[in-house]
């Protein structure tokens, strides 16, 4: 007999992308009578696939980067110490997992699983109290909104609770716009029912006669899973609150970063162009089809039940006066263990991104939280606790969550160029100074990683961006010039050596690099020779002529004796 | 004209105009010039209407794509990781750029803002199924296979 219980795959989008299917099909064909259950994500996303064996003594041990092949799922049924995957010891002591608590834990489409884990008991203690009551235990509880703005949630609940209305409409925002961020993805995919249940709560609460869903299109499985799980809550009745039945509907993203804004989202939602409008009046005044509207992001609804479950003076206890609770942030870029984590508010950015995240130390150079709207952060400067305002003052946001670790070896102005690049794209254009100083902004910058700035475009840089956060009607207007600002504040000396000597130290400006064959290292295979794709390396003597060159790095991947890297311009040349 | 009887399952109110569009796109790979037509009919409304809002948002392509349409993921992490690399040996291999289709119309090529598998990047995807940690190698691979079938 199998000591193993059950066996559980990470199977959430980012498990399948790393390969978890086959070896979800090839455990499945040799497990016997053993359940092989798909879960979600546990957040390790680095040992991705990841699999779990639960044992029948109630013990677990892991299994990290499995392959479909016989070793690999022979270890695994016999428990073999091969390929045991640990939880890493900083994550361990520094983690603190409530929202994710069933993460990874769970079979996500299975309604008896989350009902046998507490699932929607909030909801039952919600629904014996008043409607009023459920609002000041949010107050109580200090939760502000994940979604970036960080509004406090129990105060906009009582502003619709307020209203009286024929409709009156939640929406849950899951457009997760913030490119290189995926908390609420996971969210959504590993426990849907978690944030379904928040919404519940947040209905009855504010009287709430309709729920929408705006989730991003690019997330099939997260609509999946929450297309089930709303089925599930309709077959047993669980939208009835008290009397009062709440249908929830599912709205596709159709891709515009600027309709994860409030008033934006609505005209989407109204299946119009998803242009933002003058606030006031606030949604919750007058929002969709004119009916006063509320919008939660996917994280703060996932909140809610635990809130309920123990308490708003219970879930204070943890955070900063910056903000309450805990935070999920989405770790990826220059890291050893890039996923998704769970940490206490006022946790500092360095214990996030070294003892988690698994950073090294004499690599890192710099974090971006908050995305394209918000600001890189220094290394000098991680020992900043981690909540909404701390990171504010240093011209960063807390944004939604994503965090992006950035080595040495990234270049800051193209990181500035790259953000400018999405959100001069992404304005929707009704504003004059987004519009064109967001584009402004872009070409500047395009100059400068091309080698042809000048040191007054800085300042241009600078006035510009001042102009476009004054100008600009809503958040991403307001918030585009951020990346830029922030990188100019600490890295300045970046942005001179670009303009000044035309020089990236970085080596990533393509414009400003050669590319050159170390010919002490060189072996003559001529791989390079052949792999080039415009012919650029002569295959006589293996000499790049950079002027034919378009910097692809395709040479350097190939080369079996790393024998070709990017120099300085100027010291490609043939001598 | 093409037959856009599906329609009939949507409600034709204006809410749900994006959604009807959507499942055109996902029905035909693409939202032709019929198709708005048959759209602006469907739900009252002048084609120009249909146009106005469809042209907002990227997600919406206009003419046929391939049959394998390849998405290399441009978000943050992506590019940090050296996206811009994974588009030039994708485009080289393919012989096409940004938005285009292949003369034999079996691959189409894109940059999307993030496929929420930033953990594994760089990543694109094709037809929805993602890969993570490409490199030159791993790129050329997967062209491979979708070539063959
Ligand atoms: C350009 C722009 C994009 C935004 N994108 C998102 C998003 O993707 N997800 C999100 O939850 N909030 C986003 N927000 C913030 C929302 O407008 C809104 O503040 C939030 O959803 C409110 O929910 P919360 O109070 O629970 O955070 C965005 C705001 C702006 C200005
Ligand atoms: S700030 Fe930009 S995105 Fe926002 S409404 Fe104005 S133009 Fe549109
Ligand atoms: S970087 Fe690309 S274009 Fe330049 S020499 Fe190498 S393979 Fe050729
Ligand atoms: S940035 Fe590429 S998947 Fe998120």
């Amino acid at each position: 007999m199998s000591e193993i219980k059950m066996i559980r795959v990470g199977a959430a989008s980012c498990g399948v992308a790393a390969g978890a299917l086959p070896v979800l099909a090839m455990l499945k064909e040799k497990a016997g009578d053993i359940p092989v259950l798909e879960v979600g994500c546990l957040g390790h996303c680095y040992a991705e696939p990841l699999i779990e064996v639960v044992k029948k003594d109630g013990g677990s041990v892991m299994y990290g980067k499995v392959r479909a092949d016989e070793t690999s799922i022979n270890n695994i049924l016999t428990l073999a110490e091969a390929g045991r995957f640990e939880i890493p010891a900083g994550r361990k002591s520094k983690e603190l997992v409530k929202v994710l608590r069933l993460a990874g834990r769970i079979v996500p489409t299975c309604w008896d699983d989350y009902i046998a884990n507490g699932g929607y008991s909030a909801l039952k203690k919600a629904l014996a109290m008043t409607p009023q009551a459920v609002i000041d235990e949010v107050k109580k509880s200090g939760l502000r909104g994940r979604g970036g703005g960080g509004f406090p949630t129990g105060n906009k609940w009582g502003f619709l609770a307020a209203k009286t209305a024929p409709e009156k409409i939640l929406i849950c925002n899951a457009d997760e716009g913030d490119p290189g961020a995926f908390m609420d993805r996971s969210l959504m995919e590993s426990v849907p029912h978690q944030m379904l249940e928040g919404m519940l709560i947040a209905a009855y609460a504010t009287g709430a006669t309709k729920a929408f869903i705006y989730c991003r299109a690019e997330y099939p499985m997260a609509i999946k899973h929450l297309r089930i799980a709303i089925g599930q809550i309709y077959e047993h009745n669980y939208n009835d609150l008290n009397g009062r039945k709440i249908e929830i509907e599912i709205k596709e993203g159709a891709g515009a970063f600027v309709c994860g804004e409030e008033t934006a989202m609505i005209h989407s939602l109204e299946g119009e162009r998803g242009v933002p409008r003058f606030r006031p009046p606030f949604p919750t005044d007058s929002g969709w089809k004119g009916y006063p509207s509320m919008i939660n992001n996917v994280e703060t609804f996932g909140n809610v039940p635990l809130i309920l479950s123990e308490g708003g003076d219970e879930y204070a206890k943890i955070g900063t006066a910056g903000g309450r609770g805990t935070k999920l942030f989405a770790l990826a870029g220059d890291l050893r263990n890039p996923g998704l984590v769970e940490v206490p508010m006022g946790i500092t950015l360095g214990e996030i991104v070294f003892d988690i995240g698994g950073a090294d130390p004499d690599g890192v150079k710099a974090v971006q939280c908050g995305g394209p709207s918000g600001g890189c952060i220094p290394v000098e400067l991680f020992n900043t606790p981690v909540d909404y305002d701390s990171l504010r003052s240093l011209g960063a946001i807390m944004g939604s969550g994503g965090m992006i670790v950035i080595s040495k070896k990234r270049c800051m102005v193209e990181t500035a160029r790259y953000f400018l690049d999405f959100t001069h794209r992404e304005s929707c254009g009704k504003c004059t100074f987004c519009r064109v100083g967001t584009t402004r902004m872009f070409e500047t910058l395009e100059r400068i990683v091309a080698g042809r700035g000048e040191e007054s475009d800085l300042d241009l840089l600078e006035s510009l961006g001042n102009k476009i956060r004054m100008g600009s009607l809503c958040g991403l207007g307001q918030t585009a010039p951020n990346p830029v600002l922030a990188t100019l504040r600490y890295f300045r000396h970046e942005y001179l050596a670009h303009v000044r000597d035309h020089q990236c130290g970085a080596l990533q400006c393509g414009a400003l690099v050669d590319v050159k064959v170390d010919h002490d290292k060189c072996i003559k295979c001529k791989l390079c020779v052949k792999t080039c794709p415009v012919g650029a390396i002569s295959a006589d003597d293996i000499v790049v002529d950079n002027n034919k060159c378009t910097r692809c790095n395709s040479c350097i991947e190939v080369c079996p004796k790393k024998a070709i890297s990017r120099v300085k311009k100027g010291e490609g040349v043939r001598k | 004209m093409g037959n856009f009887s599906y329609l009939s399952g949507i409600e034709p109110e204006s809410s749900n105009l994006i959604k009807a569009l959507q499942l055109v796109q996902a029905k035909e790979g693409y939202v032709s010039d019929d198709a708005i037509v048959e759209v602006a009919a469907y739900f009252k409304l002048a084609p120009v209407e249909v146009e106005g809002v469809l042209s907002f948002y990227a997600q919406f392509k206009r003419v046929k794509p391939g049959r394998f349409q390849i998405a290399v993921c441009d978000g943050t992490a992506c590019h940090i990781k050296g996206s811009n690399s994974v588009f030039k040996w994708v485009s080289n291999e393919l012989g096409i750029s940004d938005g285009e289709t292949d003369a034999d119309g079996l691959f189409s090529l894109f940059t999307v803002a993030c496929l929420g598998c930033c953990s594994l990047a760089p990543v694109m995807s094709v037809n929805g199924t993602v890969y993570g940690n490409l490199d030159r190698k791993k790129v050329a691979k997967i062209i491979k296979e979708y070539r063959a079938k």
